[in-house]
């Protein structure tokens, strides 16, 4: 195989650009996207203050990357959500990636400032993990980012993470969530603005940037999230695009270019149907308001009050065995 | 050659050569789903891996939303 560009030998192949590349060229190809997404979506200039969303997983780190190869000035922010060694050995990779960078990372822990952690956030409330933790870091993310003073809030959420996430609310019908799955999300009620710069990029080619650019990142699947629903959405999106290369970027952009504009109204009403927090001060969406002694308190504040009352509990009870950690056992077994 | 798979991590070894879109077939893994590294470089679909080769087959999806 050869590079499109240059027709050196290629290290990679993009089916859905009918091309294969070599890595000076896939890197080329990667930054032009992400350039191509903050561009269109007027997602920030180079004079805002941004503030990444770190997980020391690839897609955070290699979006960390590429807003500082293309000169943006962006400072990380990690959250330590106490889900046992996953926590302990993302959180190094996160720590090394900033300090070999000379960037800086800031660095919050549920345990430590809020008295609680995902795994015992998920018992205390019934909640399932993926939902505490997502519940978790999106108030401390927008909270660091009022706080601190930046304009924008950056996340690494990729082209397979968006097509999965609007399959999800598709098969639902969810009209709501359709109309507020947007690259951007502007600031409003003391929430920062939030962005997506990797839409345009899958996760192969998210991994494909950290290897090429020499990026550590923890491989491992958070224990957590085995067997959730979002990754089953990927796997079938996946078949698709095997079958017929492009189909996620066609989903997922054609539902931005011609199906979000016929929304803008749903997403404009639930905008403004938010309240602040009788607690945090936070603003909190009527959907979500719970009186609590006559007062309306945020879903964030009444998961701290019930998680940090409740015991410690072990990542081991809430876990499910992952499809590939069935195999492997699987495997061994059957030697 | 040695392969090794990740998500949990563990080893196995295949015998002969493989070109890289057979060698995933063979294990059922997905192509949209995996990188493979031979040596910490990135090779394409066509490349063909030797006996000797140390392989890494490096799943890409991630569960968070």
């Amino acid at each position: 195989m050869k590079c499109r560009t240059c027709r050196e030998p290629a290290i990679i192949e993009l089916p859905r650009h009918n091309a294969n590349f070599c890595s000076e060229h896939f890197l080329q190809l990667c930054r032009r996207q992400v350039a191509k997404a903050i561009h269109d979506h007027s997602m920030f200039s180079p004079d805002d203050r941004i503030l990444v969303a770190v997980s020391g997983g690839k897609d955070s780190l290699a979006v960390w990357d590429l807003l500082v190869e293309l000169g943006y000035k962006a400072d990380g922010l990690y959250i330590a959500l106490g889900i046992g060694d996953y926590s302990e050995e993302s959180r190094g990779y996160a720590e090394r990636f900033a300090a070999e960078r000379g960037l800086v990372l800031k660095v919050v822990s549920l345990r430590d400032d809020y008295g609680y952690d995902v795994p015992t956030a998920s018992k205390a409330t019934g909640r399932v993990p993926c939902s505490a933790c997502g519940m978790s870091k999106r108030h401390i993310f927008d909270k660091a980012a009022v706080d601190g003073g930046y304009d924008v809030v950056v996340t690494g959420h990729n082209l397979d993470d968006e097509a999965a996430v609007l399959f999800g609310n598709a098969l639902r019908w969810d009209v709501e969530y359709l109309a507020r799955q947007l690259p951007v999300l502007p600031a409003r009620h003391g929430f920062p603005r939030k962005v997506k710069p990797l839409i345009r990029l899958t996760e192969r080619e998210m991994a494909a940037w950290c290897v090429i650019r020499g990026i550590d990142y923890i491989i491992e699947e958070c224990p957590m999230a085995a067997g959730n629903r979002h990754l089953g959405y990927k796997e079938a999106l996946n078949a698709l695009e095997e079958k017929s290369p492009g189909t996620k970027a066609s989903y997922y952009l054609g539902f931005l270019d011609r199906m979000a504009p016929l929304l803008a109204d749903i997403a404009a009403v639930g905008a403004d149907s938010v309240r602040p927090c009788a607690r945090c001060g936070a603003a909190t969406g009527v959907s979500d308001d719970h009186a609590v002694d006559g007062e309306i308190v945020c879903a964030f504040c009444r998961l701290v009050e019930r998680s940090s009352a409740h015991a410690p509990v072990s990542v081991d009870l809430i876990r499910k065995k992952s499809r590939a950690e069935r195999r492997a056992t699987v495997e061994v077994e059957s030697r | 050659m040695r392969v090794i798979l990740r998500n949990p991590r563990r080893e196995i070894e295949i015998d002969g050569r493989r070109r890289v879109h057979a060698l995933l077939a063979e294990l059922d893994l997905a192509r949209e789903a995996h990188l493979v590294i031979r040596n910490g470089v990135l090779v394409p679909g066509d490349a063909e891996l030797d006996r000797d080769d140390v392989i890494e087959i490096r799943p890409v999806i991630s569960g968070g939303a």
